[in-house]
């Protein structure tokens, strides 16, 4: 038997995202120890930096842009990173624009994850302090500037929509003020503003600022860069993970209208063409032979039931680690009975499926750098990119554009398809740029998918009807395990979060919580809220089936497991969830209910659902949301109505399949996602709250499928345990 | 061999090869880039133009099939078309990647039916994917164009209440 784990000492034991990056850092080789790690991720850096600090560029005319450390692919944030700066800035909000920082760990590092990156749903979280004061002390500046000039006490002087005035009727725009602001020395402490006065954040007007650009065809994607001398190149990869090029035969390739360029480099042959539609045609007339020695050969029928074997204890060689161990279990194995319920659960692979398939544009000359695309962490891409060539990760130069969507697919620890682009560039050579295009069949077929996942549940209820006794394994395969990351204690952290610190186990008295992660050959990522992917449904549907075997309603038996655990914020979004969907469902609708926390957000759902030839429709889904302080209302909608959209389109549609080790899924024929004619109706509540903000962008995402499955549950008395709902033969 | 096309009503020479899609012209040839390529096989509508009005998959559409027809692209549509300005107003794009061929679809379908139903907004629809799930906005986007009609001025200073009102959104709390 394990030892007693209290979750929060696995929780410091477990490696951080930092760790990760900087032990990749390291690997990199060449690099000398004794820098810090922002001074080691960003050597050889150029960037420059303005009197107003990284953040924040004022034009002559006073016009205010803010420079954003972080990637916007959809997310919203950079609407609501400028909504910060602007507020504290107290900034003429209609003008100010928005402008992507450049590659720079040491200036631009995401200070929950360390390195300049952007995810776990931390943009606007990790951003909050550093922007305001940014924004207070670009203010303060102007402020100091005009009382010098004006010889009038500081305290005397209001800004408003960028203009200074003063009781004696002076003014002046930031324009006025530019060049007397930019020489007031930078102060190191400033004054924030109270909550309780802020005009901008938290209103109707944070709209997002890409709107226009988004809807005219302007907006610049990695599809659309155009460069002088500019290359396209299309790569043949193998037909299964881990298979290698055994030969290749060009000769048809070449003599394609239009194809400059066939050879190999590391991940497969790449053809390289003056155009698009060349590129391809050479690719098509090429003949390939692969090693597949070893390559993973196994189909998901084969790698399920290895996982549900081991789920069930009949693998004696799966290694399993705790993350949840608390009182007395034992019985709990042999045990059967009234009080007893069991359910195992299947998640298949997902593909992140962004309408942007992989691209990236890069040009190499010698070990100078460029890339131009949409970096999602700059500092992984650098670090990947310097490897190739030779050179300090600093002076690997990126311009990150917008990318048509990523939820999680843009950032991984091997740069996959940013590296292919830098090996391709560096072949060619000379600086000449060369635009990487992955059609769509390539980027489903590539990998890095959320993880098959099986978990297998028994708990025991008590005489009162919760739970007593809660035993819990998951086996998946670890995300984190393919990074460069130090070995640490206590399992990967995405495989579980969700399960560990659920409520629900909170509320249990004895916990035997396990995950297994056996190595399997398919590349996998974090996929939109990660974990939660497949721990929110575990645990919201599971709750239901305890409901329904102690005979109680199952917005009770969450309200009494959410008093014994402490988690008021459950219980807020739940209160305010269900008092705006009303005492009753639109009849010919039955209502379910999921809750979960994720990215330090809570969010609830009370979704309406009936079955039409089989297929469960998904009509108003109500949702409340605590995610601290609201930036952007509008926005938080916004991704609240995308994230239910991005959920539901996995739970009821989303699988991918391997067949013999090949994926069988290519384009959207065959890896059905959400319409129009299928979206539910999203309303968004939010609770109001003095927290510093946190998550939105991802915690949308895990509640819709688990608050299907209970309005099935209600509707049909059939619990739920393999997604997608609607499945079609491979 | 050079084809000529009509393209947002100016007679453009081409040099492709007949059998080339029409999208790899716009976008490599042709430098117009707001047309999007999204799977190759029209399945999700990304690529969407209209040929003489009528709105089609130019990934799949070779040059030598569009012949004298007319081209609308995005481009073509000027960035202040009701729809865009709809688009706008509602905050509908959030990646932005497939909304050049939402737009376009929506925009043929409003110069067809004035006041089209939820039905007739999924059947026109439902072949452009939005993976962001932007779906609803696009629902009110459209109906609200078809409410407001050709040219708009000034943004209303009620929109912000329309925009709730048609979304289904409710703003509370917001930190105070």
């Amino acid at each position: 038997m394990n030892a007693p784990v209290n979750p929060a000492d696995l929780k410091s034991a477990q490696p951080s995202r930092r760790d990760v990056v900087v032990a990749s850092a390291l690997v990199g080789g060449s690099l000398l120890v004794g820098c810090s790690p922002a001074d080691l991720m960003s050597a050889g850096s150029k960037v420059e930096v303005g009197a107003f600090g990284p953040f924040i560029k004022i034009a002559p005319d006073g016009a205010v842009t803010v420079i954003s450390k972080h990637i916007e692919f959809g997310q919203g944030n950079h609407a609501g990173l400028a909504a910060i700066v602007a507020e504290e800035l107290d900034a003429d909000w209609t003008k100010v624009t928005v402008e992507q920082a450049p590659a720079n760990a040491k200036l631009y590092a995401n200070g929950s994850l360390g390195a300049q990156l952007t995810g776990g749903s931390s943009a606007i979280s990790n951003s909050w302090e550093q922007l305001r004061k940014a924004g207070a002390g670009a203010r303060a500046m102007f402020v100091q500037a005009a009382s010098n000039k004006w010889n009038v006490p500081v305290g005397e002087i209001t800004v408003k929509d960028s203009v200074l005035t003063h009781g004696s009727g002076k003014s002046a725009t930031f324009g006025d003020l530019l060049a007397d602001a930019a020489k007031v020395p930078a102060p190191s402490d400033v004054k924030l503003k109270d909550p309780k006065t802020f005009t901008l954040i938290g209103s109707d007007r944070v709209r997002r600022k890409d709107a226009q650009a988004k809807s005219d065809g302007t907006a610049r994607y990695t599809q659309d860069v155009r460069l002088p001398d500019m290359l396209t190149a299309v790569v043949a990869h193998p037909p299964r993970f881990g298979a290698k090029l055994k030969s290749f035969d060009a000769g048809e390739a070449k003599k394609v209208a239009g194809v400059v360029d066939v050879f190999e480099i590391p991940s497969g042959v790449a053809v390289v063409a003056q155009n698009t539609y060349a590129a391809r045609l050479g690719r098509e007339a090429l003949k390939v032979e692969w090693d597949e020695d070893k390559a993973e050969k196994r189909g998901t029928t084969a790698i399920a039931r290895q996982f549900h074997d081991i789920a069930a204890g009949k693998d004696a060689s799966a290694k399993w680690e705790p993350f949840d161990q608390r009182g007395d279990v034992s019985g709990l194995d042999a045990a059967k009975g009234a009080d007893i319920v069991e359910a195992t659960y299947e998640f298949p692979y997902l593909a992140h499926a962004t309408m942007e398939p992989m691209n990236c544009v890069a040009s190499v000359d010698g070990n100078k750098v460029k890339m131009v695309f949409g970096s999602q962490g700059q500092t992984l891409d650098q670090l990947n990119a310097a490897k190739i060539v030779g050179c300090l990760p600093g002076s690997v130069e990126i311009e990150t554009l917008f990318a048509g969507g990523s939820f999680g697919r843009r950032a991984n620890f091997q740069s996959d398809y940013a590296a292919e682009c830098v090996h391709i560039a560096k072949k060619v050579g000379k600086g000449r740029p060369v635009k990487l295009v992955w059609t769509r069949e390539d980027d489903m077929r590539a990998g890095y998918f959320r993880p098959l996942t099986v978990h297998a549940v028994k708990v025991r209820l008590g005489k009162d009807g919760y739970p007593a006794a809660w035993r819990h394994r998951i086996v998946s395969q670890s995300i984190m395990k393919g990074s460069p990351m130090p070995a640490g204690k206590g399992p990967d952290q995405t495989a579980v979060e969700g399960a560990a610190g659920s409520p629900y186990l909170k509320a249990t008295p004895a916990v035997d919580a396990q995950v297994a992660l056996p190595d399997i050959g398919v590349p996998v990522l974090w996929w939109r809220s990660v974990g939660a992917t497949h721990t929110a449904f575990v645990m919201e549907h599971t709750i239901d089936q305890l409901a329904a075997k102690a005979g109680k309603d199952p917005v009770e038996y969450r309200r009494a497991l959410y008093k014994k655990a402490g988690a008021d914020r459950h219980l807020a979004v739940l209160d305010l969830a269900l008092a705006k969907a009303g005492p009753s469902a639109t009849p010919g609708w039955t209502r379910g209910l999921a809750v979960h926390e994720s990215f330090g957000s809570v969010v609830a759902q009370v979704a309406e659902v009936k079955l039409e030839n089989g297929t469960p429709r998904v009509g108003r889904v109500v949702t409340a949301i605590d995610c601290g302080v609201a930036i952007s209302p509008d926005q938080i909608a916004a991704q609240m109505e995308g994230g239910t959209c991005y959920g539901l389109s996995a739970a009821l549609f989303g699988e991918i399949t391997l067949t013999d080790g090949q994926v069988d899924q290519s384009n959207f024929d065959r890896y059905r996602v959400l319409r129009i004619n299928e979206a539910p109706k999203v309303e968004t509540y939010i609770v109001p709250s003095g927290n510093p903000p946190s998550g939105v962008g991802e915690p949308g995402t895990p509640v819709i499928g688990p608050a299907v499955a209970n309005a099935l549950l209600a509707l049909t008395k059939t619990p739920t345990s393999r997604l997608p709902f609607v499945r079609s033969e491979a | 061999m050079a084809l000529t096309l009509d393209i947002n009503g100016k007679a453009t020479s081409v040099q492709a090869a007949p059998e080339t899609p029409l999208l790899w012209v716009l976008r490599d040839e042709l430098g117009m880039t707001g047309t999007k390529f999204g799977c190759g096989m029209a399945q999700c509508g990304a690529c969407t133009v209209h040929l003489d009005g009528q709105p089609i998959r130019s990934c799949v559409t070779p040059i030598a099939a569009v012949g004298a027809a007319k081209v609308t692209t995005i481009e073509g549509l000027g960035g202040q078309h009701p729809v865009q300005q709809a688009w706008v107003r509602h905050d509908v794009p959030q990646c932005g990647y497939c909304q050049s061929g939402q737009i376009m679809s929506a925009s043929a379908l409003l110069a067809q039916n004035k006041k089209p139903s939820d039905e007739d907004i999924d059947s026109a629809m439902a072949g452009n994917i939005c993976r962001c799930g932007a779906y609803q906005r696009i629902r009110a986007a459209i109906k609200d164009a078809a409410d407001f009609g050709p040219p708009l001025g000034e943004p209303h200073a009620d929109i912000d209440e329309a925009i709730v009102a048609a979304s289904g959104a409710t703003h509370h709390g917001a930190g105070r």
